[in-house]
């Protein structure tokens, strides 16, 4: 074994922020179970993250507690869960390096954080950022979830604009030889998966967004799988709009967050129309509130707020920086191990830099289903199929894709257990 | 989980070695179906003799379970009177709505009862069906399409 040194004043490698894997694991009340006779190993983190008991406790708490609705009862009750509300909008906030709270608008999950900005979007628009119609370019990309796909679509039916992408290079990397051309004068918004869920790629997004400021368009990210494993800084990312799901980052289902510039949130037009959004009613029309109340029609997910605040205090306290540097060490190590399975072929990066800890890959021969059929009776967890990225797998040209995706509470056992579990696939289906 | 009550000989065993795959002509119906949520896909297509089905061809991509169904479909099939396979449709259909809870005929059956354990594995049920789905699918248009030229 050789021993690198590094040189006095470079960062060492005992300064990297880690966190005890065991401790954490020990918060997860479901890491215990066993799944089919065998100890779970949940490698399906990209698909929904597991919950911490600090999460489960503020949320019975809130039941058990608070609970009244918000923004409308003069009640003790109403104020309280107006204050925890308001209070996981402004964690969020921080944990974004959001300007403002009220930039931070909740929704149901992210698909509806990036229909809500696609809805901002219209023939008629005030604003003339938001208006489109025949002859404006959407620029998204082919490695883009379903969901980052499907409103730029509807929005170009309904308002004869034209969507164009991005290709992806052979190592899974977003083909930006094109950026000149395909982001133009034309280009009305750009919207990319920050962190793809299918092969793990960390877009780097300086140069597109360089371009994007160049031709005066506007520029979204999909943080879905990067918000929960990365350090975020909306300022320092200077971008426009970026849309996660709570329930990926350790917080129940059904909160999101759309985050976008307070200015150009206030610009644009409601989404949805209802109560808590509205300025004045008449039967004759009605003014909005500005955002984020504008965005927050109707009773939003009270106690999923107060569960995604208690999430964010919860990766906070073990910081994201650490988080991350986890991710970076399981997937060299997970990288390292399926490489040693024969007839197994990694779909994205292949080294862990400029990658999260989300790996997909085929068995030769072997159908995903059946890959993770066989995963399951050993209790590990993963995903396949298309991953609602069909435009990946067309890509690379394959049907579906095993897909296994790491978290803080990943342990390299359970990446072991991964690649025994593989053995055993190839071993039923020799 | 008995992992072997799923993955039968018969099944893997069809799964390896399909009988009757690849798309022929002539044909009186050519179907295309997807299983949306993970993406498998068969193309099919049946020919008629009268009141026969003379042949059932198809070509497609998908797991163990969704092409050795595809291949048992055809053996069952081929050379039946569209009354009669349509009756084993039902029972395969049947079995497969289960949940585990149905003793399949296996003079109706014949491999197809190896299908009984995939009833358990509800993600699966939608892999087993997609072929038997495109038959009825093709069954219908052959038939209707007979019925015009009439
Ligand atoms: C990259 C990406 N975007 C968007 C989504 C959609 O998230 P949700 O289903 O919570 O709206 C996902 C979740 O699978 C994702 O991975």
């Amino acid at each position: 074994m050789t021993t690198l040194t590094i040189p006095a004043g470079m960062p060492q490698y005992d300064d990297k922020p880690r966190f005890d894997v065991e401790r954490v694991r020990a918060d997860f009340p479901i890491l215990d179970r066993e799944v089919n006779g065998h100890r779970l190993a949940y490698l399906d983190s990209g698909n929904t993250s597991q919950k911490p008991r600090q999460v489960i406790e503020a949320v019975a708490d809130y039941y058990a507690r608070h609970n009244a609705n918000v923004a409308r009862s003069v009640h003790t009750l109403g104020t309280e869960s107006t204050e925890l509300y308001e209070g996981a909008r402004a964690k969020v906030a921080a944990f974004i390096g959001a300007n403002s709270p009220d930039e931070i608008v909740f929704t149901k999950n992210a698909t509806e954080a990036l229909n809500l900005v696609a809805h901002g979007f219209g023939s008629h628009a005030d604003d003339p950022r938001f208006r489109l119609g025949p002859g404006d370019e959407i620029v998204i990309s082919e490695m883009e979830h379903h969901s980052n796909i499907v409103p730029w679509q509807l929005l170009c039916q309904r308002t004869g604009a034209t969507l164009r992408w991005f290709g992806i290079t052979e190592s899974g990397r977003l083909d930006e030889s094109n950026l000149e051309e395909l982001v133009n004068e034309r280009t009305k918004i750009v919207s990319i998966v920050h962190m793809s869920n299918v092969l793990g790629t960390v877009n780097a997004t300086a140069r597109i967004t360089q371009r994007v400021r160049e031709v005066g368009a506007l520029l979204m990210l999909d943080c879905s799988q990067s918000v929960p494993h990365l350090p975020m800084d909306v300022v320092d990312y200077d971008v426009d709009f970026i849309a996660f799901t709570g329930h990926k980052m350790l917080a129940p289902t059904g909160i999101g967050v759309l985050w976008g510039r307070q200015e150009l949130l206030n610009a644009m037009p409601p989404f949805l129309g209802g109560g808590s959004m509205i300025e004045t009613v008449k039967l004759t029309g009605s003014t909005y509130l500005p955002a984020p109340a504008r965005f927050e029609a109707g009773t939003p997910p009270i106690a999923q707020a107060v569960g995604l605040g208690a999430a964010v205090d919860y990766l906070t306290e073990i910081g994201m920086d650490a988080v991350a540097w986890h991710d970076k060490e399981l997937t060299a190590y997970a990288l390292d191990a399926l490489a040693t399975v024969p007839d197994l072929r990694i779909y994205g990066p292949e080294v862990p830099v400029g990658r999260g800890a989300t790996i997909s890959f085929t068995l030769k021969g072997i159908h995903p289903h059946d890959v993770g059929q066989v995963l399951d009776s050993l209790g590990v967890q993963v995903r396949v199929g298309h991953h609602c990225a069909r435009p990946i797998c067309d890509r690379f040209s394959v049907p579906a894709l095993t897909r296994a995706s790491f978290y803080l509470y990943t342990t390299t056992d359970e990446v072991d257990a991964l690649v025994r579990g593989l053995e055993q696939v190839r071993k039923v289906f020799a | 989980m008995q992992l072997d009550q799923l993955y039968q000989e018969i099944i893997l065993d069809h799964y390896k070695h399909p009988k009757g795959r690849g798309l022929r002509e002539p044909y009186a119906a050519d179907v295309h179906h997807v299983n949306p949520t993970c993406g498998d896909e068969i193309t099919l297509r049946v020919a008629l003799d009268g009141e026969t089905i003379s042949d059932v061809s198809y070509d497609g991509q998908g797991c163990s379970i969704s092409q050795a169904s595809a291949s048992v479909l055809h053996e069952l099939v081929t050379g039946r009177k569209i009354a009669d396979a349509l009756a084993v449709h039902a029972a395969f259909v049947e079995l497969m709505g289960g949940k585990g809870q149905i003793v399949p005929d296996e003079e109706v059956l014949e491999d197809a009862v190896a299908f009984a354990g995939v009833a358990k594995y509800p993600a699966r049920v939608k892999c087993a069906l997609l072929s038997w789905m495109a038959l009825k699918d093709a069954v219908a248009q052959a038939v209707a399409l007979e019925k015009e030229e009439v």
